[in-house]
């Protein structure tokens, strides 16, 4: 049967048609959710995409973290539901304290976009499996608050349990944190980055296939739940 | 009757800049969110490096945060406020705040 993951809209979301067509490219099944339903439809895996959810006020992706589909991914993400974050998305699931730390302003002050190299430091997530450790990928970075910060505390932990799952390779783009560019829960099944593996799926639309192997990895993780 | 009149339309600007909900109306509260001292504020540093750019010299340092007006009822107690400010207003991983009843 042909797995179903989930893919968020928000008011402001921007990257929800990409982040279906990457679930689809992987062999999966995107079903779409709504931001305003308590419904995750029994999807076994949700992905909340990137854009600029109720237009980043207050802080971008705090109101997301509140809205009422939120509730329900955070109770199955306890459980053990598979949940990616990406880039808007990575900052709501810290808002909604999924995940550790926050993002904020790049320290250049300017809006980052490029290709960007990361290296895939963990493959013990839910979301890297089919990548092997020490592994660099390219694919787009498209933020102005991607600076990842945490307390000294929080970056010792994070470091020290293998969770910072991707890290900026060559010039740091926005100075976060040790490089990071994306970290996962304690239990591995949420994680969250920056970047936006699902614009590099496909050789005619993006720099490469290296954004592909994150889709891939959920549907070996969900099979062998 | 023409001082009748104005009555009704002062009831309903009234009205209208304070529906029913807000009728209650006892205090004027203030919550600023500053960055966390350790937090980098490229945005205070911008503002700084502009000042000199109309002449004015010997501002250390700016920080850049938000200030928000709140007009609560008196339901709204101080850890009510708190919670408001910790919960929503600020991120306590990168934010302080204070809470000023005016």
């Amino acid at each position: 049967m042909t797995m179903r993951i989930g893919v968020i809209t928000f008011p402001g979301t921007l990257d929800d048609i990409d982040a279906a067509r990457a679930v689809r490219h992987a062999g999966a099944e995107p079903v779409a959710l709504w931001h305003g339903d308590h419904d995750l439809r029994g999807v076994a895996a949700v992905v909340v995409p990137g854009g600029f959810s109720y237009g980043d006020y207050l802080r971008a992706g705090a109101i997301a973290s509140l809205a009422p589909i939120m509730t329900e991914v955070i109770d199955e993400a306890r459980r053990g539901l598979p949940v990616l974050g990406i880039c808007n998305g990575f900052q709501i699931l810290c808002e909604a304290g999924l995940l550790p730390g926050a993002l904020v302003r790049n320290a250049g002050l300017h809006f980052v976009c490029r290709d960007q190299r990361l290296r895939i430091d963990s493959t013990e997530t839910a979301w890297t499996s089919d990548y092997t450790r020490g592994q660099e990928i390219v694919v787009p970075l498209k933020s102005g608050e991607g600076r990842y910060v945490a307390g000294a505390a929080t970056l010792a932990e994070l470091e020290a349990e293998g969770r910072v799952v991707f890290r900026y390779v060559g010039e740091n783009p926005n100075d976060a944190l040790s490089d990071i560019a994306g970290i996962a829960s304690a239990d591995g099944r949420v994680v969250g980055l920056m970047p936006h593996p699902e614009h590099a799926i496909d050789p005619l639309t993006g720099p490469s296939t290296d954004g592909l192997g994150v889709f891939t990895s959920v549907l070996t993780a969900v099979a062998a739940a | 009757m023409f001082v009748g009149h104005v009555g009704i339309l002062t009831d309903r600007a009234a009205r209208v800049r304070r529906p029913p909900p807000y009728a209650d109306v006892v205090a004027r509260v203030v919550v600023d969110v500053m960055p966390k001292p350790e937090i980098l504020d490229p945005q205070g540093q911008a503002v700084s490096r502009a000042l000199t750019r109309i002449g004015v010299a010997g501002v250390a340092e700016v920080r850049q945060g938000k200030h928000f007006e709140l007009e609560v009822d008196d339901s709204i107690d101080d850890d009510t406020l708190h919670r408001i400010a910790g919960d929503l207003l600020a991120n306590p991983v990168i934010e302080d705040w204070t809470v000023t009843r005016l």
